[in-house]
């Protein structure tokens, strides 16, 4: 309860800084680029009806790619990790392939899938694939093998030692890239979202910002910002259920 | 308290385990290395062995082929009357790190072992609690081994042995990590454990007091390639009090000058043993 409290307060904290220095920033500036924080939160306010299902499909993109993004991630860098000969040819593939910045596929899957949701649903799930694919390898890789030893001399099978050993191993390195990656997640969502099509906040902040419309485009980059605090809060909680035995 | 140099006939009709000239090479893409050379050994059932010899000389590799984990390059592993292939679930191995799962609460710990038999989860659990009162532990069945003292962990790895009705317990150099005090009460633990669990035991050990206390027949290996260098007989153990019998010192002290003449006897050939053969 206490740490919980603790956690809230902490968020009130960097809050109000954040809206301080925002302040400041906008008052010596003094452009309508940068308008005041009370003039966005008023507008957050008055737009969140229209900005809503904008809100909600965003959401819906970016939770549906880092989902699949993990659970495959995972499961390719896992087996990757526990198996030699494969990690032989997996490995340099992986090396050359990870520090491509996937964001220079858009043009691409923006001509072959369409101008909907699928070009960020690809591509999110494509740099969270990575990111976890590595992690999950490395961490499978660097499990002890007398612990593997002795869960086999109980009569486990790979199975057995995958579920028992491996998953359990490996879980909190997968869930320290998740939300390493979240950044990146948003940051690839709201370049697809503005590139292409009409809907997701990454449009609707871009279409603001085409209308010449400041405080509202600061609004949709508040929900924005709150939608990575809820994603990052999501990830603990999953995370707090399924690693208890480290707290 | 007789030195027999040669193979040490067993006298029960029942054999838990026999070595038949095991032999073991590794093999990678640089070299070879014999870690193991015409072992051969037969254990009683019921028969406590511990094993002591020079680091290196293929200990642990020896208990992990009798625990199935590995094959034989030569001769044969059989363990009451079937040839060893994979690992055999009244087989358990304890190795030096106990083998526990630092995600699994201790209660499940020692389930693992029938969870992997796929025994039913509360059956499991039933029989878990129960090997966790037999080692004193069950206090602490929703704790993670994390939070537990080195001497309970050590508890914990030989309950899950336990609930599996472990008939041959294998144990690489358990104790070692142990503070003398707590080192003590656990070889305590262990001898009433297999007084009245009767499985037969290969302890592997660096203590010569250990060997003493937990060994009803000592084996002595040579510097790898590893083998039956001697086999000291130790009948009067069994006992706790039998570590303040005069008995217990004359055979440490036996034991200890047989270390010591094999370390001075190796000299010379032991250079000659890191056959690390370029292919
Ligand atoms: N997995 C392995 N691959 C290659 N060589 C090994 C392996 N395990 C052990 N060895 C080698 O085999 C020899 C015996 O090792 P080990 O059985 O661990 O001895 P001990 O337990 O008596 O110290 C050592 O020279 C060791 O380096
Ligand atoms: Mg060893």
């Amino acid at each position: 309860m206490k740490a919980r409290l603790q956690k809230i307060l902490g968020y009130v904290i960097a809050t109000v800084a954040v809206l301080l220095v925002w302040a400041a920033l906008s008052l010596l500036i003094g452009n309508p680029a940068l308008p005041l924080p009370t003039v966005a939160l008023l507008q957050l306010y008055h737009k969140l009806p229209d900005m809503l299902p904008h809100l909600a499909v965003s959401l819906w993109r970016v939770l549906l790619a880092m989902s699949i993004g993990t659970l495959c991630g995972s499961i390719a860098g896992l087996i990757i990790g526990r198996t030699g000969r494969l990690d032989l040819i997996a490995a340099p593939l992986l090396y050359v392939l990870y520090p491509i910045p996937k964001i220079v596929f858009v043009p691409v899957l923006l001509v072959l899938l369409g101008l909907g949701s699928a070009p960020a649903i690809v591509l999110i799930a494509t740099v969270i694939f990575f990111q976890t694919l590595v992690t999950a390898r490395d961490a499978a890789k660097s499990l002890s093998p007398d612990l593997v030893l002795s869960v086999r001399s109980l009569g486990a099978s790979r199975i057995d030692i995958a579920r028992h050993v491996v998953v359990p191993a490996t879980l909190p390195n997968i869930f320290t890239a998740l939300r390493i990656s979240t950044g990146t997640a948003i940051a690839v969502l709201f370049i697809t979202e503005s590139i292409a099509g009409n809907t997701g906040i990454g449009f609707y902040v871009v279409n603001a910002w085409g209308r010449i419309d400041y405080p509202t485009m600061f609004a949709g980059i508040i929900a924005m910002a709150m939608m990575g605090v809820a994603l990052y809060e999501v990830i603990n909680f999953v995370e707090r259920r399924l690693v208890r035995w480290k707290d | 308290m007789t030195v027999s140099q040669h193979q040490h006939k067993v006298s029960s009709d029942c054999a838990a385990l026999k070595l038949r000239a095991v032999g073991l090479t590794y093999r990678s893409a640089q070299k070879e290395t014999r870690a193991l050379d015409g072992f051969s050994l037969e254990v009683a059932c019921g028969e406590p062995i511990a094993i002591i010899g020079p680091s290196g000389c293929g200990k642990t590799s020896l208990l992990n082929l009798i625990a199935g984990l590995r094959a034989p390059t030569t001769g044969e592993v059989i363990v009451r009357g079937q040839t060893v292939t994979k690992p055999r679930q009244q087989t358990s191995l304890i190795l030096q790190d106990y083998g526990l799962l630092p995600w699994k609460t201790v209660l499940d710990n020692a389930a693992l072992g029938l969870v992997v038999q796929k025994v039913s989860r509360s059956a499991a659990r039933a029989q878990a609690q129960e090997a966790l009162r037999t080692v004193g532990i069950e206090d602490f069945a929703a704790a993670y081994p994390g939070e537990l003292s080195g001497g309970m962990r050590q508890r914990l790895a030989l309950a899950r042995a336990m609930a599996l009705q472990t008939d041959l317990m294998l144990m690489d150099e358990p104790l070692s990590a142990l503070d003398a005090l707590t080192r003590e009460e656990l070889q305590n633990v262990l001898l009433d454990l297999w007084q009245n669990a009767a499985y037969a035991q290969v302890l592997v050990t660096h203590s010569v007091e250990e060997a003493v206390l937990l060994g009803k027949r000592i084996v002595l290996m040579t510097p790898r390639p590893g083998k039956v260098r001697a086999i000291i007989d130790n009948p009067a153990m069994g006992s706790r009090a039998y570590r303040q019998s005069a008995t217990f010192h004359q055979q440490c002290t036996l034991l200890r000058q047989l270390l010591l003449e094999s370390a001075s006897d190796t000299d010379a050939p032991d250079d000659k043993a890191e056959e690390s053969v370029q292919k």
